[in-house]
């Protein structure tokens, strides 16, 4: 198991956007949107409200036509090539919607009719191992465990590709880490690769590995978590000397007082350690401060769009 | 059997608290050669984590010699850390207590002790600059 995770499907691309944009009417959800997910990882997709998340899930899972670019998943295209491509992704949609008249049994009925690589014997030992009654109505099930049957269904057809569309939003902690729990198992079990979307920063860094911060219907940042830890860098010192400090540094996010400056800062060279010539304090960022510093970001620019327009009216 | 634990809070990676949780485990004595460290499907089980995480710590841990994976057996120690017996480790801690018991005695905070232990670890390491000190 491990093997096969570690030599034949680290590096494979799972899901590849390229300039990947969808407009409704006069707005763009998404813009230029431009990805390859490597298969065998499990993918946050973080983002304020109105980002895009949803409409970048709906483009991948096939469920919309892109309004330019392209989506690929495995190679292949999820509207154009669907028998190739929708056998291997399963999409839960959020609030994981269930028939809710319908009973656990009855959904895996539906499940194995409607799916070619159905594995009935998988569904039934999870929902077991989770204690979900085969006979009681969806719709009677606790939110936690409607969540969890939406996540057996999904991860029944055998997926090669779980797409989760912020499947923890609804959940309290202890039914986020059940979920979760289940999630990774069946990671750890078939080597799937997992692309979900929250809102929710915390913890992050224990589930997922690779990260990808949408906001305002842009990709701000993509790529792998501990690659992105060890690039991004808190700088704290005396306000004058900014130009030298960010002197070959990405500033993502800068803070002044009237006599301290605190920079967040992305390089891929080595930070230079504060000494007596450059007295400034070097901190590792952590992965929240990071992903506010670039939502952040986002947002001060559009302020900045914003008055640039008023002030040209 | 060795039970790990995630500190989201201590801004170390995840995969490094496992390879330092499983270090000291080695150094303390907890894990001999020839134990099996859980399986990755165990260590979601406990802690929620990413496989890909426990799989990256542990190749960590055998890239440094001291575990070894064997395919579709496991993953077992190879080396251990403890430089010196479980007894003359019970006793230097029982020395460690007396001088604790003496230093709260004189009026001294933990603060003040961690201070004052660190900077004659410091002390002496410049002194002997030939020890295998490990910065984990």
């Amino acid at each position: 198991m491990n093997d096969v995770l570690e030599t034949t499907s680290l590096e494979r691309v799972a899901l590849e956007t390229t300039r990947l944009s969808k407009r409704y009417g006069k707005t763009w959800a998404l813009q230029d949107c431009t990805l390859a997910l490597p298969a065998g990882r499990v993918a946050a997709l973080v983002g304020p409200n109105g980002a895009g998340k949803t409409t970048l899930l709906h483009l991948c899972a096939g469920l919309l036509e892109p309004t330019a670019g392209s989506v690929q998943v495995f190679g292949r295209s999820p509207r154009e090539q669907t028998t190739e491509t929708l056998p291997r992704l399963s999409f839960v949609a959020q609030d994981h919607p269930l028939y809710k008249d319908f009973t656990a049994a009855d959904l895996l009925t539906m499940g194995r009719k409607l799916n070619a690589r159905w594995d009935d014997a998988l569904a039934r030992t999870r929902l077991q191992s989770l204690g979900i009654p085969l006979k009681r109505p969806a719709g009677n099930l606790s939110g936690g465990q409607q969540a969890q049957m939406a996540l057996v269904l999904g991860l029944a057809k055998r997926p090669d590709l779980l797409l989760l569309d912020e499947p923890l939003a609804s959940l309290d902690p202890l039914a986020r880490r059940d979920f979760l729990r289940t999630l990774l198992d069946a990671v750890a079990e078939s080597g799937l690769t997992t692309l979900l979307s929250s809102h929710i920063i915390g913890d992050l860094e224990r589930v997922c590995d690779y990260l990808i911060i949408l906001s305002a219907s842009h990709v701000q940042l993509a790529g792998d978590i501990l690659e992105i830890t060890r690039t991004h860098w808190r700088l704290i010192g005396p306000r004058q000397e900014v130009e030298a400090v960010a002197k070959g540094q990405m500033i993502i996010e800068a803070s002044h007082t009237a006599r301290q400056t605190t920079l967040l800062v992305r390089t891929n060279t080595p930070i230079q350690e504060p000494g007596a010539a450059a007295p400034w304090a070097v901190e590792e960022a952590s992965l929240e401060d990071i992903v506010l510093a670039y939502l952040g970001q986002q947002a001060r620019e559009q302020a900045t769009e914003r008055e640039r327009l008023e002030v040209a009216q | 059997m060795i039970e790990f634990h995630l500190d989201s809070r201590s801004g170390v990676a995840p995969y490094l608290q496992i390879v330092q949780q499983v270090k000291r485990a080695l150094r303390l004595g907890l894990l001999e050669v020839g134990d099996q460290l859980p399986t990755v499907r165990e260590v979601i089980a406990q802690i929620t984590i990413n496989p890909n995480t426990v799989f990256k710590a542990y190749r960590e841990l055998e890239r440094e010699g001291l575990v070894r994976s064997r395919p579709g057996a496991g993953t077992f120690v190879q080396h251990t850390l403890t430089s010196v017996s479980l007894a003359s480790q019970a006793e230097l801690r029982e020395s460690l207590r007396r001088w604790l018991a003496g230093a709260f005695a004189a009026g001294m905070d933990s603060e003040s002790m961690l201070a004052l232990f660190l900077s004659a670890l410091q002390e002496i390491q410049q002194e002997a600059p030939k020890g295998e000190e490990e910065s984990v």
